[in-house]
């Protein structure tokens, strides 16, 4: 294929690529400003971060008491450290919940996200409020929903009160990771609800319609229709929060503190490392975060197809497959 | 195809790399200097500039405003930092690793004093020049790294033994206790009256924070030990220590201390004494104003009292809190600074300033005058528990040494670990720390 699949017809070749080749310096020149600050607030953060990662503070007293500072190389040293090292157990701790946090509760909030947009989508009386209702948790501020929800999980707080239980919520253990995903869910649910309804409002009325008259079930109305059209929608949704799900960190940290094995995830590694002025080994946590992250985001797109970049025909051409293979089966 | 399908992937890459890129940004700091100064000559006038922890009293902003009045060429500025203790400390470190001249006046919470004192992250001031001989001598103890003079006093704290009093008295509990035996024996005889139904006998802070070590802390010297030896090696694995973690440890096992307690930060556990919950409350003296509040807020008000804390075989002894104030080594001014120091801890400001304040001032002669007392009767009873006090551990890492103790200790009290096992590791950790 060349470069420009949709050419005009009447131009000679010769003049096509002189065009092609002027508007690619063009949209290149426009285009720098971006690059360039993309390089500065991402390639260099970036770079500079893996390049401090190998090196380690090391710091002694001398016979007066004061530090002597100096950084030395260590190459993968930090590394090693971390997977191997003998703290290594409280990253594979942290590394485990940081998964498990984000899988339950991506799974969770996909479900009620998805709820939320079928109920938000409907025409009744006051669906301006339900709409309003179900968004307040996204505006929100994290840290401020932790401290709501450390209120109400406290050992007096309503939550025990209205379920006439004790449960120690914000101490060490199950009950408190049940907290932290909680939490997570009721904040980011209407995120994908949010996403899902814009998908949703773009499916012509009329396939409901056709479908009304074919006799299909609202159940399956939604199963054939409803989902496979908004599934583009729902899937970067879904991607976007997995993405911010693995670097979570202000939830469990205000909810139910730092320093709590069961609640501790990499982000707060990488926090406590750089509060102990450790910065090589919180620069290594924050780059082993980023290829943790880089990895799920690549196997959820090449195994799940999440069109990020939403390239149109392509997805046009899927459509029309898919649609084939439907009237193959009918 | 191939080139279209090759450019959607740079941008679903790049996606990724801006997302995930966030995460990094925070970290990628961090280059470090070495060089300082420790008793060099503080030279240099003009603004400067006070850099501290939010002051809701307005107290602090008083002082600031009497010196500014005085000397219109040599303003203080007030930088305020946040409310937690972490991220000031956080902010101070960050600033003095860039050598910034931007803070002047530090105002360090007591535990941080060795730690900027050893990175040079401060000057030494000259004791000469400070009415350091006037101060309780705890206080000034907490100033000091190595036997030089690093900060002044500015405010002290310690802990109290708040009692519900009425309790006692209707149980015919004559002295409040002194030690852990006595405490268990005047509980056993309040929670056997009908009014005490549904009570707990005893709280502190028992949450995973910097007030579990606090508390930890305070029971090992209370039990006469000490968590290192004069020299700065660590020393917990050791009968006193034992003693003391056991007395915790069994505490929650008995119900002496209410399970509900290990979520207790300072003000969960003021919280539940203020509601009656509690016949004994380990607390810092800020919360007797809340105590005694009349307006129906507080359900203890005019039932209560303070004691020093408890120990195992006499009265306890307390961590000392506060906070000091230092000289950045990094700042422009210093004379101006050192000047505005002796105005801001000299003994007038802080008559001042307990006027709109119940901080305690660090000068003993306060906590006996009537009509000091007359407003914070708690001070002739705090003075007893400063004499006594014994600061955190002072050493240079102070943010790791607390995490390892707070995480045995958690582990121990939440019965993760046996008492033996917790300390045999925490000392395995100091030692570590210690290099």
């Amino acid at each position: 294929m060349t470069s420009s699949p949709i050419a005009p017809t009447f131009t000679t070749p010769r003049v096509r690529r002189a065009s092609t080749q002027h508007e690619g310096r063009t949209a290149s020149l426009l285009l720098s400003p971006t690059f360039l600050v993309l390089a500065l607030v991402i390639l260099y953060p970036l770079l500079s971060a893996v390049y401090q990662s190998l090196f380690s503070a090391q710091s002694g007293l001398d016979e007066n008491g004061f530090v002597v500072e100096g950084e030395s190389f260590v190459g993968l040293g930090n590394y090693l450290d971390i997977f191997a090292g003998s703290d290594s157990g409280r990253f594979y701790n942290a590394l485990f919940n940081t998964s498990v946090f984000t899988f339950v509760s991506v799974a969770l909030e996909t479900v009620i996200g998805v709820c939320f947009a079928v109920m938000m989508n409907r025409a009744f009386r006051g669906r301006g409020f339900l709409r309003a209702a179900i968004l307040v948790p996204w505006a929100i501020p994290t840290a401020v929903s932790g401290l709501l929800w450390r209120w109400m999980f406290q050992a007096d707080g309503i939550v025990n009160s209205i379920s006439g239980n004790q449960v120690l919520w914000t101490a060490e253990g199950f009950a408190s990771q049940v907290a932290v995903i909680t939490a997570e869910v009721w904040k980011t649910a209407p995120f994908i609800a949010l996403l899902v309804l814009a998908g949703m409002q773009i499916i012509p009325e009329e396939v409901y319609e056709a479908a009304k008259l074919d006799g299909a079930s609202a159940w399956r109305q939604f199963w054939s229709i409803t989902l496979p059209l908004v599934r583009p929608a729902l899937l970067v949704a879904v991607l976007f929060r997995l993405l911010d799900a693995l670097r979570m960190f202000d939830l469990p940290f205000v909810l139910i503190g730092p320093r709590k094995s069961s609640v501790e995830t990499l982000s707060i590694l990488a926090w406590d490392s750089s509060n102990q002025l450790q910065y090589g080994t919180a620069s290594a946590f924050s780059v082993i975060l980023l290829i943790y992250v880089a990895v799920i985001a690549f196997v959820f797109i090449k195994l799940l197809g999440a069109d990020v970049a939403g390239s149109g025909d392509e997805r046009r051409q899927r459509k029309a497959a898919k649609a084939a293979s439907k009237g193959a089966v009918r | 195809m191939r080139q279209r399908s090759q450019r959607r992937r740079m941008i679903v890459g790049g996606a990724i790399l801006a997302t995930s890129a966030l995460a990094l940004t925070a970290c990628a700091s961090g280059e470090s200097g070495s060089s300082g100064a420790s008793t060099e000559e503080l030279t240099g006038r003009g603004p400067i500039t006070y850099v501290s922890s939010p002051d809701s009293s307005g107290a602090a902003q008083q002082t600031i405003d009497a010196w500014n009045a005085e000397h219109p060429d040599e303003q203080v500025e007030w930088i305020e930092l946040p409310l937690d203790a972490d991220q000031q400390r956080q902010q101070l470190a960050q600033n003095a690793q860039i050598e910034s001249d931007a803070f002047t006046v530090l105002n360090l919470d007591v535990v941080w004093t060795s730690e900027f004192a050893a990175n040079r992250w401060i000057t030494a001031l000259p004791e000469d020049e400070l009415p350091v001989d006037d101060m309780i001598p705890a206080t000034v103890d907490a100033a000091t790294y190595n036997d030089t003079l690093f900060a002044a006093p500015y405010y002290t704290d310690g802990a109290l033994l708040y009692s519900r009093t009425d309790l006692l008295d209707a149980a015919g509990v004559a002295e409040v206790p002194e030690t852990w035996s006595e405490l268990q024996a005047a509980c056993d005889a309040v929670l056997a009256l009908p009014e005490a139904a549904g009570m707990s006998c005893y709280a502190g802070q028992f949450d995973k924070n910097e007030g579990l070590t606090v508390n930890f802390s305070e029971a090992v010297a209370s039990a006469g030990g000490s968590l290192y030896t004069d020299d700065g090696t660590p020393d917990v694995n050791t009968p006193e220590a034992l003693t003391a973690l056991e007395f915790l440890v069994d505490g929650f096992e008995s119900g002496m201390i209410p399970a509900e307690a290990i979520t207790f930060q300072e003000e969960q556990g003021r919280q539940a004494f203020q509601d009656g919950e509690l016949v004994f409350l380990r607390n810092w003296p800020y919360i007797f104003n809340s105590l005694s509040a009349t307006d129906g807020s507080s359900a203890v008000a005019d039932k209560f009292g303070v004691s020093p804390i408890p120990g195992e075989e006499g009265p306890g002894v307390s961590t000392l809190g506060g906070r000091n104030i230092a000289i950045s080594s990094y700042a422009e001014n210093k004379e101006t600074a050192l000047e505005f120091i002796q105005f801001f801890v000299g003994e007038e400001q802080e008559e001042a300033r307990l006027e709109l304040s119940s901080r305690a001032p660090v000068y003993a002669s306060f906590f006996e005058d009537d009509a000091v007392t007359a407003t914070y009767p708690y001070l002739p009873t705090l003075l007893d528990s400063l004499e006594s006090a014994q600061p955190r551990p002072k050493v240079v890492q102070y943010g790791t040494t607390t995490a390892a103790i707070q995480d045995e200790v958690y582990a121990a009290i939440s019965g993760d670990k046996s008492p033996e096992d917790a300390l045999e590791d925490l000392q395995a950790a100091l030692e570590e720390i210690n290099g």
